[in-house]
């Protein structure tokens, strides 16, 4: 069971069991837990359930949410978090975390498949902790997925300096690789979540390639639509439609 | 392949403390340079059987349908990706179909899939490509890299900024993969090339190391045991087994040798436009 109990100068005021997806907080009646008190915005905070996992998000309220003394915006909560809005304190008890150990042996921590189809879960996911929201979640991701998660294509760097200035280079390949060797050479890589630069060879002598004037180091570092790039001396613009 | 041990492999498997079966399974053929990790999920032995069918599948075909697409000639400008991706990407299909026909037939098996890392080192570069929560990292200079990005809701959500990065390590919710070997006729695969450098060391592992050991600890390990990549295996996971050994555990560590013919030159082709 997961709820949140509600003090009052220390006294326990109400006690309210989280059991759907959000959970609203504020002074205003329509919210799931009232508080009716002007240190509490109308629509002060919610509670979201994902899962085994329980967030408290703040909505824009006047005094703030804070958890265990820090001001949050959004909070993943665990089991004894004490959540404080206007005067009141909100303590978070959930049992979900600790459940889950006494679960079988086999049951314990599997990974399971959800369908990109998402029409219920196969027969060796018949978790009932799963619920439905997560099924539903699963479905968006999984046509969101097939619609839009394509790595871009069309992606081209458009020389600024240099005697080549004015030029176009497509990025045609998965890797591309960029500049003098002996003096300094990058590597673009398109990966499924986009274009990333890294610097491959280069002596602190000569620095490594920037974007928008940062250091680009061995790790790759994500390339956004307009940026510029100099590597080897040249100057250039990183374009993906 | 003339390009003979461009690297070295080592790799490990290990049941863990709390599974009753190793439904993991690794191999590598160091001949074409190639590793593959597979983490099975579902059914009674199902899991067992989809990796293992996973695996053996690239092993067996990879070598041949190389061969068939570098005679294609196929112009890596038009396609995005060079030969040996494409083949790894048909090899990694015809593994998705053997899976699923076997799960549709035999009722033993129905509901098993499995996750897939393959990467495979040529020349200067690599190709790595995955589906589901099996993942790579690189080391280099000190600095460890996830190459790949998982399948997982939870990643899917970290994406959508539902999720802070240090939110999801606390998650609960880990252990559900959007994508898998098996579950559909088809599967989308995601493929990403790289430049290799000679000090570099890469690393495939299942969930059972992600999870149970962090990155820092990673990265010390693989650090400390660069000149024994076979002790750097067995202390990863010892490692996820000190922390609780939740899940089966697999590691694959490769290292290229810098005597390998391929990589003493870094970079052999550039833009003209640099020249």
């Amino acid at each position: 069971m997961t709820k949140v109990t509600i003090f009052q100068d220390l006294k326990i005021k109400s006690e309210y069991e989280i059991t759907s997806n959000t959970t609203t907080i504020g002074r205003h009646d329509n919210n799931d837990i009232c508080i009716d008190n002007l240190s509490i915005s109308g629509r002060h905070a919610q509670i979201l359930k994902a899962g085994d996992d329980y967030f408290i998000e703040d909505l824009n309220s006047s005094n703030g949410t804070y958890v265990n003394g820090n001001l949050i915006k959004k909070y993943l909560l665990s089991n004894g978090n004490e959540i404080r809005i206007g005067k009141y304190e909100l303590k978070f008890q959930t049992d979900s975390a600790a459940a889950k150990p006494v679960r079988e042996e086999n049951e314990f921590e599997k990974t399971m498949i959800i369908r990109p189809d998402s029409i219920g879960l196969p027969e060796s996911a018949g978790d009932s902790k799963i619920d439905k929201q997560m099924n539903a979640i699963a479905a968006k991701l999984a046509t969101e997925q097939q619609q839009h998660k394509a790595p871009p294509k069309n992606a081209s760097l458009q020389l600024l300096s240099g005697a080549n200035a004015g030029k176009t280079l497509p990025l045609t390949k998965a890797l591309t690789t960029l500049g003098k060797p002996g003096v300094q050479v990058a590597a673009i890589t398109r990966r499924p979540t986009g274009y990333y630069i890294l610097h491959v060879e280069g002596g602190a002598n000569n620095g490594h390639p920037t974007i928008n004037g940062d250091i680009v180091g061995s790790k790759a570092s994500p390339l956004n639509n307009n940026d510029i790039i100099e590597v080897a001396g040249i100057k250039m613009e990183f374009n993906v439609s | 392949m003339t390009d003979k041990n461009i690297i070295y492999i080592e790799g490990m498997t290990d049941t863990g403390l709390i599974r009753a079966h190793n439904e993991d399974s690794i191999g590598n053929d160091l001949s074409i340079s190639l590793a593959v990790l597979a983490d099975g999920m579902g059914g009674h032995k199902g899991g067992e059987v989809a990796s293992a069918l996973a695996v053996n599948t690239v092993l067996n075909d990879l070598p041949g349908e190389l061969e068939r697409c570098k005679r294609l000639e196929i112009d890596e400008n038009v396609s995005g990706y060079s030969y040996q991706s494409i083949a790894i990407k048909n090899v990694i299909e015809k593994a998705n179909s053997v899976i699923f026909q076997a799960a549709s037939k035999q009722i033993q098996y129905e509901g098993m899939g499995t996750t897939i890392v393959v990467t495979m080192f040529y020349g200067n570069r690599m190709s790595v490509a995955h589906v589901g929560d099996s993942r790579m990292y690189r080391l280099r200079e000190h600095e460890m890299e996830q190459i790949t990005s998982d399948h997982s809701l939870l990643q899917e959500l970290i994406d959508r900024g539902f999720y802070t990065p240090e939110e999801a390590k606390k998650s609960l919710n880990k252990n559900l993969v959007t994508r898998a070997l098996g579950i559909e006729e088809s599967v989308k695969i995601d493929i990403t090339e790289e430049i290799v450098l000679p000090e570099d060391s890469y690393l495939l592992c299942s969930d059972g190391l992600s999870d149970m050991v962090d990155d820092r600890r990673i990265t010390m390990i693989l650090e400390e045991n660069k000149a024994h990549i076979d002790v750097a295996c067995s202390e990863l996971i010892q490692q996820a087994i000190d922390n609780g050994g939740h899940d089966n555990i697999s590691v694959i560590v490769i290292q290229p040798n810098k005597q390998g013919s391929g990589l003493n030159k870094i970079v052999s082709k550039f833009k003209d436009i640099f020249s």
